[in-house]
């Protein structure tokens, strides 16, 4: 068959291109054009290669918070995954209380993030704050307003009790997927308890667990409103993780130029991990 | 290996059923001897699958008691009853290969791994499954994860008994008919108690010694497949096995006669009706003659079926149905006759004796 060509279709995918154009290909170029120049006001601007970059990959700064940033996620992985799945597993099958412990479940994710962030900055205050309050009069010294360590542990506590919810509703569907037959036939092969999650709910459980570990290492790396509202990155800059420290630089400091240039470090790490991520999750699935 | 004794066992799946009709499983009595071949028949929702589960210890009885080799088991787990059961659908544990999947009921019990090797070896022989012992489970068909799931209830030796609950659902004819008969090889090689339940007449035939027929929560007959045929003792059973069923019609018995629309027929004795209820004559397709000089008929249709002939005639406005040989002529002016010997008396349902 013979190929017609027609230009005037070009008109065709006009709209979306500048859809797309508006919504991401000119904000991005901003950014880009920001990052490799310098200006002195007067809306004036000079080239200035990769010298941004540069300053921001040999400033202890940036690694820092970057540092601060993995640990976060981290210990964020490590407590959520387990818990949400101890919880899944223990949650009722059927019967009234399914309703009552997935309404209780979806709560958190319904409170908006700053609302979070308020939350606990008033529930773990000193004077006031019920958990602050509790706390020193049981004897802890906890003040998460001067001890680095008190900070992490709020907002460790504060993003545990925020998300681990959607790991155990993730994980809940899967669980309640899984027929009868395989428990009946679990206890016929007298597998343990150990074995029955090793061999039917894990597996079972594994699609669902590669989308809720992609997630909460997504939000917990890209983690802004939440600590910022309750120790605005500090003490010192011990909660200072890279969002906050990019808005520092950008709105605090007003340096363009390295807030350009660290938003696209920024968002080429994240895209690294996805992709990491991504690759290792598909290889895996391709093997079994 | 065990004898299996239930004793009046009954069930119903919400705790406050009163009336007989809330049961699921109304009352069974009975002990299933060691080494026996059973299939439990019955219809969909006649309680086969809810037996079974009691057996097993996946449900506990709402009433009874049951017991294996005279030891009361009744409030057993599953896991302590050492019995092996394969679903209607194929459980495979996905993530092993079908060598794992056969071992994993040995290990769980600790069984040394010389003797699971050489166990799963012999059962991965017999069901086939050698060449692809070393396969995932994952990604199998329908019916060679089914073949699993059998394996892996015929892998302990040690077994009380092992239950199939429909277990060839999945399986393709020429598969079905193959695998059945190797159970049943296994069962004369093993003296294993088995328990079959099907819907399926010919699979509970073929398979079974004795054929326990269930229907709507009750055991209607235990006999052998010959017992069934020639002698049901319950309408249901005459209906639900051969093929086409029983004839069941209406009667009126007066001594040695029953009478249906006027016509009277020969009864081999007197049977013994107290006269209440509902009274039915029953008599199977196979004896019935079509002959010159036979009770009138009228004759709706013939179906050739092969090897036989199916006769849909009317006797009396009930419907009836007669089997003859694909040879047998069919004469103008036939009419009925029933053999004597082959006619049953059903009061309420239920086969009564005869007098001679």
């Amino acid at each position: 068959m013979e190929k017609t060509w027609n230009n005037k279709a070009w008109f065709m995918v006009l709209p979306v291109l500048v859809l797309v154009a508006f919504s991401a290909v000119i904000p991005l170029m901003t950014v880009v054009n920001y990052s490799v120049q310098d200006t002195f006001g007067n809306n004036e601007f000079f080239w200035n290669g990769t010298q941004w970059f540069t300053d921001l990959l040999r400033s202890q700064r940036f690694w820092d918070s970057l540092s601060r940033n993995l640990i976060f996620s981290a210990v964020i992985l490590a407590l959520e995954i387990p818990l949400g799945i101890l919880i899944a597993l223990n949650m009722p099958k059927k019967g009234a209380w399914v309703s009552v412990c997935l309404v209780l479940m979806a709560l958190p994710l319904l409170i908006p993030w700053n609302v979070v962030g308020t939350i606990w900055q008033i529930f773990g205050r000193t004077d006031i704050g019920l958990f602050g309050y509790v706390a020193n009069a049981l004897g802890f010294d906890y003040n998460y307003v001067q001890d680095p360590v008190d900070a992490w542990l709020t907002v460790i506590i504060m993003d545990v009790w925020h998300w681990t919810s959607l790991v155990v509703l993730l994980c809940y569907a899967s669980l309640v997927s899984i027929p009868d037959a395989y428990y009946q036939a679990a206890k016929i092969d007298g597998a343990s308890r150990l074995a029955v999650f090793r061999y039917i709910q894990l597996p079972k459980m594994r699609r669902v667990l590669t989308i809720a570990i992609l997630l909460r290492f997504m939000d917990s790396f890209m983690i802004y409103t939440e600590p910022f509202v309750v120790t605005g990155g500090g003490p010192g800059n011990s909660t200072t993780f890279l969002s906050i420290d990019l808005v520092k630089m950008a709105l605090g400091q007003f340096d363009l130029g390295p807030a350009a240039a660290m938003s696209i470090v920024y968002f080429l790490i994240i895209l690294l991990f996805s992709w990491v991520f991504y690759t290792v999750m598909t290889a895996t699935d391709a093997q079994n | 290996m065990a004898r299996i004794t239930l004793d009046h066992i009954r069930h119903a799946y919400s705790p406050e059923a009163e009336a007989r009709g809330d049961y699921a499983l109304k009352e069974v009595h009975h002990e299933w001897e060691d080494g026996g071949a059973y299939a439990l028949l019955g219809p969909s929702g006649c309680g086969k699958t809810t037996l079974l589960n009691i057996i097993s210890g996946l449900i506990r009885p709402s009433g009874g008691r049951i017991a294996f080799n005279g030891v009361d088991v009744t409030d057993l787990p599953t896991e302590a009853r050492n019995i092996a059961q394969v679903f209607q659908f194929p459980v495979v544990y996905d993530t092993m290969t079908v060598y794992d999947n056969l071992a994993f009921p040995l290990r769980n019990r600790h069984v040394p791994e010389v003797q699971v090797d050489k166990r799963v070896r012999e059962i991965l022989a017999m069901t086939d499954l050698e060449s692809m012992a070393k396969q995932r489970a994952r990604g199998l068909t329908a019916d060679q994860k089914q073949k699993i799931s059998l394996a892996r209830g015929l892998v302990r030796a040690d077994v009380n008994a092992i239950l199939f609950d429909e277990p060839l659902t999945v399986i393709d004819p020429h598969l079905k008919w193959m695998l059945r008969s190797q159970l049943k090889q296994l069962h004369r090689s093993s003296g294993f108690t088995m328990v079959y339940v099907t819907h399926d007449q010919t699979e509970a035939l073929t398979f079974a010694d004795k054929v326990v027929v269930m229907y709507e929560g009750e055991i209607v007959q235990i006999g052998t497949p010959t017992e069934l045929f020639e002698r049901p003792s319950h309408t249901f059973v005459g209906y639900f096995i051969g093929s086409p069923g029983m004839n069941v019609m209406p009667a009126q018995v007066q001594g040695r006669m029953a009478v249906i629309g006027g016509q009277e027929i020969a009864l081999a004795g007197a049977p013994k009706v107290a006269g209440e209820g509902r009274i039915e004559l029953g008599i199977r397709p196979e004896f019935v003659r079509l002959e010159r000089g036979g009770m009138p008929i009228a004759i709706d249709k013939v179906e050739d079926i092969g090897r036989q002939k199916i006769v849909r005639a009317r006797f009396a406005g009930h419907p009836l149905s007669i089997v003859l040989d694909e040879d047998q002529e069919i004469p103008a002016d036939a009419g009925a006759r029933f053999e004597p010997g082959a006619i049953g008396i059903y009061a309420n349902s239920w086969r009564v004796g005869m007098e001679a």
